[in-house]
């Protein structure tokens, strides 16, 4: 399946957002989730399903200003 | 980051519309486990000046929500006070535009949002370069001065985030200590009595 990971497109196997997680190797990392511009609790990715070309945003902490 | 027992203020900087912006700040309450958020809603991609419009609407969504929001705004009153109607305990306007290292671009707007928002904290956000804009900043009286790119940029950042240090420090110490009115003519500073009559 294609997705669009933080702007990118990718070709995935996982089907939900946590599963995907573990796929890109982020799992128990520190990052927040969003799918098609919503954010996407950490409690609630294990039932957020993943469809052709979502738009999935995983955030980690950065410095700035 | 827990461990350094510090404040942490998470931004959406980048965020170019209020669900942007508005989905940011719920990333960030959750990865910093925090209400507190600079809302930064840029309108313009050259100067980063803030969306007035979009600002005030992610802002009273995430008042709502019970966000603490420090808004990065523009030195606008009649923008101020609607931030603050729809539930900002902070106000953040800029000096300049984002790292551009110009100082105070319009004390005299600076001055009055103090004057009209006297229990407001007010924190001078972006645009300042040297100390001595933090300084002028602190000696009309705002609270705190929030900036990044003035010691990241800098030769020696450590040596100027001191130097930072001591400019708000003085800055805060001459506005508490009610500075002179300025005036336009001459105003003899010793006394004549005692002075010889030659």
């Amino acid at each position: 399946m294609k997705i669009f990971y933080n702007g990118d497109p990718r070709e995935v196997q996982s089907t939900t957002l946590d599963s995907l997680l573990v796929e890109l190797g982020l799992e128990g990392q520190a990052v927040a989730t969003a799918v098609n511009g919503d954010f996407v609790p950490r409690s609630l990715r294990t039932q957020q399903c993943l469809n052709e070309e979502d738009r999935i945003e995983v955030v980690a902490p950065m410095q700035g200003g | 980051m827990q461990t350094l027992s510090v404040h942490l203020l998470p931004n959406t900087a980048g965020c170019y519309s209020v669900k942007e912006a508005v989905t940011t700040a719920h990333m960030a309450r959750e990865l910093f486990d925090t209400p507190w958020i600079k809302l930064e809603v840029i309108g313009h991609s050259d100067t980063l000046q803030p969306d007035p419009f979009g600002l005030v609407e992610a802002a009273k969504i995430l008042c709502e929500e019970g966000f603490e929001v420090f808004p990065y705004t523009t030195e606008d009153l009649v923008l101020a006070e609607r931030l603050v109607e729809v539930g900002c305990r902070v106000l953040m306007p800029w000096g300049a535009p984002i790292g551009s290292g110009l100082g105070l671009n319009n004390p005299y707007g600076l001055r009055s949002l103090r004057h009209y928002f006297p229990d407001i904290p007010l924190v001078v956000d972006a645009g300042i370069g040297l100390p001595s804009h933090a300084a002028q900043a602190m000696e009309l009286g705002y609270d705190a001065i929030l900036l990044n790119t003035a010691v990241a940029k800098a030769g020696d950042p450590v040596q100027m985030a001191k130097a930072f240090a001591l400019a708000v420090e003085a800055g805060r110490s001459a506005y508490q200590a009610s500075p002179m009115e300025p005036r336009d003519m001459a105003s003899p500073s010793t006394p004549v009595i005692g002075k010889a009559w030659l």
